[in-house]
Formats: structure tokens, sequence, C-alpha cells
């Protein structure tokens, strides 16, 4: 499904990690671990395609993603440090335009059930959410995404707490078990059964 | 294609809608600077009648100026810029919808107001139409032009400064023929030569500002 063939990244003069290959398949989960600074979300971001790697390709089904862009952002999901929602919008509002964004087709009735599966009632502004409320109105864009065969998520389990970590623990094996794939970052091992662990070390 | 552009009009007016501050400060500095300028000169109509067209369009550049910075900025910050760089409809589509939108909130509105602020220079009325025109068709050309200096500046230190610097010099042409129409009217003479090199400038700057805004866009996030 998705091809990494000797991936260099530079940062402010400083290599963070070179060298790295790695073959993703359907239905295999993916690890990113190692230390901050270490260029977890760096790689997150150049296999999504924002980030050009110094040295090296990203490939899926053997095109690389740099020529196929749109075709690429059609079969996947990334969600970045950043929640990426708009704090003067709800979160009901945000959910729908970032859909519309990645080319979902919803309803809002499934807007509406994502978002109360994280428990979030979808109409206050996001302003007046929590940090991990936040986040939660980020990840109910997971629940929309079961046609998006990639998801790509940085640090995914930053400020959840347990019900909100099993709940996306639930949907990320969800996804592997209909054979989509997913890479995701994280410092500590939350305990899922990954196919394969990245362990990247700084130069 | 155009559900994301239509996407993307919407949440910034409902965006703008619910912060009005942001789109009174451009209006607001347009109309105290416009307003000055009589309180500096003079009460001397005829000097006030000259100025007046240079006066509304450098006015109207810096307060176009002014909110650009946010254009980009917010959505750098939030990370929503980086779900329009990853969504499925092509980029340059997206900034056009977003320039738009700038223009829309902050260009627009000077178009409106302008006859008010020409009546403070006693401009005859017949100038009016002129003047509202050309802002018309200037001020989009100034939003287009702008975003791509404000994409280029995004996330820079100090980034302000170096949009101005930037995107002040490009405003040049704009300026004189915006200016420079309302002028030719004053004198009896016919204000289309300069009009329609403004239309040029604007259809040229729609045509192929949004392709570089869009890359200007990519280089800035990596």
């Amino acid at each position: 499904m998705l091809e990494a063939a000797g991936l260099e990244c530079v940062r402010q003069q400083r290599v963070l990690f070179a060298g790295l290959s790695f073959a993703l398949g359907a239905g295999e989960l993916l690890r990113v671990a190692g230390a901050n600074g270490s260029g977890k979300t760096s790689l997150l971001r150049i296999l999504c395609g924002l980030l050009s790697p110094q040295a090296g390709a990203v490939r899926r089904h053997g095109a690389p993603i740099q020529a196929l862009r749109e075709d690429y952002a059609r079969h996947i999901v990334y969600l970045g440090h950043a929640p990426a929602v708009k704090d003067d919008l709800s979160a009901e509002e945000n959910l729908a335009i970032a859909c519309r964004l990645a080319g979902v087709r919803v309803v809002a009735e499934s807007i509406r059930d994502a978002l109360e599966r994280f428990g979030l009632s979808g109409a206050a502004l996001v302003k007046k959410l929590s940090q991990g409320q936040r986040r939660r109105a980020a990840l109910a864009r997971l629940w929309l995404s079961a046609p998006l065969p990639l998801w790509l998520l940085d640090e995914p389990f930053t400020a959840l707490d347990t019900a909100g970590v099993a709940t996306l623990r639930g949907l990320i094996e969800a996804h592997i078990g209909r054979g989509g794939a997913v890479i995701y970052s994280t410092h500590q091992d939350p305990g899922m059964v990954a196919t394969r662990v990245v362990e990247l070390i700084v130069a | 294609m155009l559900d994301a552009a239509r996407t993307i009009v919407t949440r910034d007016l409902r965006l703008a809608l619910r912060r009005p501050s942001d789109v009174a400060t451009a209006l607001l500095f347009f109309v105290i600077v416009a307003s000055l300028f009589p309180l500096g000169i003079g009460a001397e109509p005829n000097l006030l009648r000259a100025v007046a067209p240079g006066v509304i369009w450098v006015a109207a550049l810096l307060s176009s100026m002014l909110s650009l910075g946010r254009l980009f900025a917010a959505d750098h910050a939030d990370g929503t810029l980086e779900q329009m760089l990853l969504g499925v409809s092509p980029l340059g589509v997206i900034a056009a919808a977003k320039v738009f939108t700038h223009w829309l909130v902050s260009g627009l509105p000077l178009v409106v107001i302008a006859p008010l602020i020409a009546l403070q220079y006693d401009l005859p009325q017949s100038l009016y139409g002129t003047l509202a025109l050309s802002l018309l068709l200037g001020t989009p050309v100034l939003s287009l032009i702008g975003a791509i200096g404000a994409a280029l500046t995004l996330g820079l230190r100090g980034g302000g400064v170096l949009l101005s610097l930037l995107v002040l010099p490009l405003y040049v042409p704009v300026l004189i023929m915006g200016a420079g129409s309302v002028d030719m009217a004053a004198a009896g003479l016919s204000p289309q030569g300069q009009l329609q090199l403004l239309a040029a400038l604007l259809v040229l700057a729609a045509a192929f500002a949004p392709w570089a805004i869009a890359a200007a866009l990519r280089i800035s996030s990596e």
C-alpha cells in the first residue's frame, strides 16, 4: 500500500534520519516511536506529502506520491500535531468542512453521530472546549474516514483521557481489521498489537 | 472542485461574521487615514479636490495591506491549512476562494464607502462612479498580489514588515492606474483607458496569482 525508500530528513542543518525504508501493506499497523525531536512528526509529514524528503521517495502502489498529489490525498487522512479545528466554528461545522475538503461525502446525522461517539454535543463553539475535547473533535473525523485506506496520525493519544484512548484504540483496530493501514506516532506504547514498529533514533 | 471553493468561501465568511472586529479594523483604518488628510492639509477646496483620488487610493492600499497578514496566518497556526494542502481539490482553487472571501470582507466595503469619503474632499459627484469602479477593479488585484506575499512570508518572524516591502512595490501599477482614472475623469477626459488596463490587470492576476499562492503555500508550510 505504501512504500518508503531511503528517506532522509534534514532540519536546521541536522540530519534527523537517513536511509529509512519500510513497506506497509493492507491491514498493517506501524508505530513510529522515538525521543522528542527525533523526527516523528517530520516522518509523518513526509509520508503524507507535506514535506519533501532530502533524499529517497515515498511511493503508493509504485507511484511516487509527489506525482500523485490530489490522487494520493483521496486515499489518506492525516491528523497532525495541531488539531486543525477552528476556534470560532462549532465542532459540527469543523467536521463538516474537514470532510468536504477531504472529498468524503457525509450527511449531517453521521457527523453528529461521530461527535457523540467521542462524547461531544457538536453545537458548542470549539473555543469553549478543553484541550482534550478539541483533540476529540479532530479525531471524530476518523469515524467518517473508513473509506480512506491509509491513516496517518501524529500523536493521536495526547491529551485524551482513558475513555478517549479506548475509543481511539477501537477505531484504529477496526480500521486495521477491515484491511486499512494505520501509521501513528507516540512516545509510549498504548499496547496495540502492531505488525511492525519503526524506531527512530537521532543521528 | 467548486464544492471545495464554496466550502472555503462560506467558512471564511462565517469566521469573519463571528469575529467582526477584524473586518471593522481594516475599514476603520481606511476611513480614519482618509479623514486625517483634510485635517492636515487644510480646507482649501481646490487642493482637496486635486489630492482626493490619490489619497483615497493610498488609503485603500494601506488598508488592504493591513488585513493581509491574517489571510493565511490563522489557518497556518491551527493546522487547518495543512488540511487544505492535503485536500482533494487543487490548492489553486482553494487559494482563489480564500482571496475572494478576503476581498469580499476587506475590499468590497472600501468600494462602497469610498464615495462617502470623497464627500469630505468635495469631489464632484460625477466622479463617484469612476472612483467606485476603479476601486472595484483595483482592490481584487491588491488582494490577489498581496496574498502571494502573505503566503511567502507565512510563519516568518517579522513577516509583517517583509510583507510590506515585498508587496507595496507591486501595488504601484494598480495605484497609478486607479488614481489616474479618476484624475482623467476630473480633467474631463475619458477614464476608459486606465479602467481597461485595470481590468486587464485583474484578469491577469485572477488567472495566475492563485497558482503562485498555492506554490508559495506549499513552500512555506514545509
